[in-house]
């Protein structure tokens, strides 16, 4: 595998990402809690969209096979999308059991932990020698940082709010904990793109990861989970059941009417 | 209790309150007839906040049941652009349903019982929002012809008399001219596209057309509310003016499209100046206004749900202000 490939496919893991999961915050939208809320989710999913457009309108050019955001977020099946596993897990059952189909507890605490994740991300890649992965960096840095604080404010109001609240927040902590794993783990192609100063490695997110997200979690009187051996793994193609529901929805009109321009 | 500026009821003898009402009276008739806006802290007559509350409230409703319809696409629009401009334009709808609420709200009534009279089914929304979005052509129809007809409606709104509910207005109507240039742009997309996409544009045409003629509400003649808004100047043109003005803007456009509008007596008149058009099914509105269109229970249980399962949220956020609150106040002392 050559270097460009690494970095098609680091593209296709940022790009995934975001749309993957601006496609669960429209899932929300019309179902919030309170009017302010879908309002504020509508804003983290059109970033995220935004995010998506850019990184795989980027990614499609860098391959120069022709291949633009459409086709490859409506044409490409669950092993060709590189995207983190936290991102795709549904907003509430079968993942989260309260009950719901949108759990918004599960909901926000992804939104945070990975909202802490991109603004490191973001950070690191503004210094990109890749200058438009730089430049769509600089962008959503400050979109990231608006979502971070968004869903840290709601950590700290739901975390100690009620009893009640604080048990699903703690529940949908615990589940999704894990998950954030993958985010920093290694792969084959980090010390290529690493060298060639397009992007750092995954571990190198981690410490600054963590100091965002632990001082948010004990002041939310919630307990940090304990780190286990589990890993997924989405951004090597290999996904949970939930992506390729995802894409049924995503994609279908793509797929139902081929070739048509709308 | 009419205003906040009003003296506490019992402190007067009631001759004199009676005299003081009659001056408030004629002043808050003097406004109306000098079109100069009615403020909150003005006196106004009961039945006339009675109606402004009705009426912003069911528009706030409208707003947000209507966010369900489109929001049932938002996950399967055809392209990321399609998808992001949708997601921005329910979000505007969630948007409109704040500043409307925020308006009832300065009439005295608060937002939470405004929610209460919706989910329990006493309070009206668009009838529009109980049909169904089948194709993605429904979200080109709706934005060109459901926010088409909005706007005509919405526009003398501007210049009600009650100036939060004006104010209010002037920016919702600049945002709605933008979805009806999106939905219109679908339709062109659809209109130009294959043989199936044309014919989903037209089954679109064909569905929504007669319920967004009767969006306009009853003939002038069987408007129960009409007469006396437009004295208060609530309302300052009849149903009939303007879904005759709609109809015929929408016509050409149609045109553009290549598509059909389903009327067979739709026809220019030149005597008139204006277009004709067919009978509306006046039964087939009702029946959807009663409760027995095609979504109204669906829509409604929907709300119904993400208000009941948001309950959690809207208490703890409420616990953890008092959290606050003592925090600060122990502090402090």
């Amino acid at each position: 595998m050559n270097c460009s490939s690494h970095h098609f496919d680091y593209l296709l893991r940022l790009g995934g990402s975001s749309l993957v999961l601006g496609q669960r915050m429209a899932e929300w939208i019309g179902h919030g809690p309170v009017l302010e809320e879908d309002i504020a989710l509508a804003n983290v999913g059109l970033d995220l969209m935004g995010q998506a457009r850019m990184l795989l309108t980027h990614a499609g050019a860098l391959e120069g096979r022709g291949r633009d955001e459409d086709a490859l977020a409506m044409l490409r099946d669950v092993p060709g999308f590189r995207n983190y596993t936290l991102c795709e897990l549904p907003n509430g059952e079968p993942v989260s059991q309260v009950g719901a189909t949108r759990d918004y507890a599960f909901t926000l605490t992804r939104n945070f932990l990975f909202a802490a994740f991109q603004c490191e991300l973001w950070k690191a890649l503004g210094a990109s020698r890749d200058a438009e992965l730089a430049a769509i960096a600089a962008k959503s840095a400050k979109e990231s940082r608006y979502h971070y604080g968004h869903a840290a404010d709601w950590m700290l109001r739901l975390g100690d709010g009620t009893d009640d609240s604080h048990r699903r927040m703690q529940a949908a902590l615990d589940l999704l904990w894990p998950y954030t794993h993958e985010l920093f783990a290694a792969d084959a192609g980090e010390a290529e793109l690493e060298a060639a100063g397009i992007a750092p490695r995954s571990e190198t997110l981690r410490a600054g990861w963590l100091q965002a997200v632990e001082p948010v979690l004990a002041e939310a009187t919630l307990a940090r989970p304990a780190d286990t051996g589990f890993l997924s793994t989405g951004r090597f193609g290999r996904h949970s059941e939930h992506l390729g529901h995802l894409l049924s929805e995503l994609q279908y009109l793509q797929r139902a009417y081929p070739g048509a321009q709308w | 209790m009419y205003t906040q500026s009003m003296d506490i009821p019992g402190q007067q003898p009631r001759a004199v309150a009676a005299a003081e009402q009659g001056a408030q009276e004629q002043e808050f008739e003097a406004r109306i007839a000098a079109d100069r806006k009615v403020e909150p802290r003005d006196w106004m007559p009961e039945a006339y906040r009675r109606t402004l509350v009705r009426q912003i409230s069911q528009h706030a409703h409208s707003e947000v049941v209507g966010m369900l319809p489109e929001g049932n696409w938002l996950t399967r629009a055809p392209t990321l652009k399609r998808k992001a401009i949708l997601m921005a334009k329910v979000q505007d709808e969630g948007g409109h349903g704040l500043y409307l609420y925020a308006a009832a709200e300065t009439l005295g009534v608060s937002r939470d019982t405004l929610l209460d009279q919706l989910h329990s089914g006493k309070a009206k929304y668009s009838s529009i929002f109980n049909y169904p979005t089948v194709s993605w052509a429904d979200i080109g129809a709706i934005g060109w012809l459901v926010d088409g007809a909005a706007i005509m409606n919405q526009i003398p709104l501007c210049r009600c008399s009650y100036g939060p509910y004006a104010r209010a207005m002037i920016r919702v109507c600049k945002e709605e001219s933008f979805h009806q240039r999106q939905g219109y742009e679908i339709m062109l997309a659809l209109a130009n596209g294959t043989p199936a996409q044309k014919r989903m544009a037209q089954d679109a045409l064909d569905r929504w057309w007669w319920p967004v003629l009767a969006m306009f509400g009853p003939h002038d003649s069987d408007s129960q509310h009409s007469g006396q808004s437009m004295r208060w100047g609530i309302k300052r043109v009849s149903n009939d003016d303007l879904r005759q003005k709609f109809v015929d803007a929408t016509v050409p456009q149609a045109e553009l499209l290549g598509l059909t509008l389903p009327d067979p007596l739709l026809k220019w008149n030149a005597q008139r100046g204006h277009y004709d058009f067919g009978p509306i099914d006046w039964d087939d509105f009702w029946k959807v206004v009663n409760g027995d269109g095609p979504c109204n229970r669906e829509r409604l249980a929907t709300r119904v749900r993400a208000h009941a399962e948001g309950a959690w949220v809207r208490e703890a956020a409420m616990a953890h202000a008092e959290k606050q609150r003592r925090k600060a106040h122990q502090e402090a002392a």
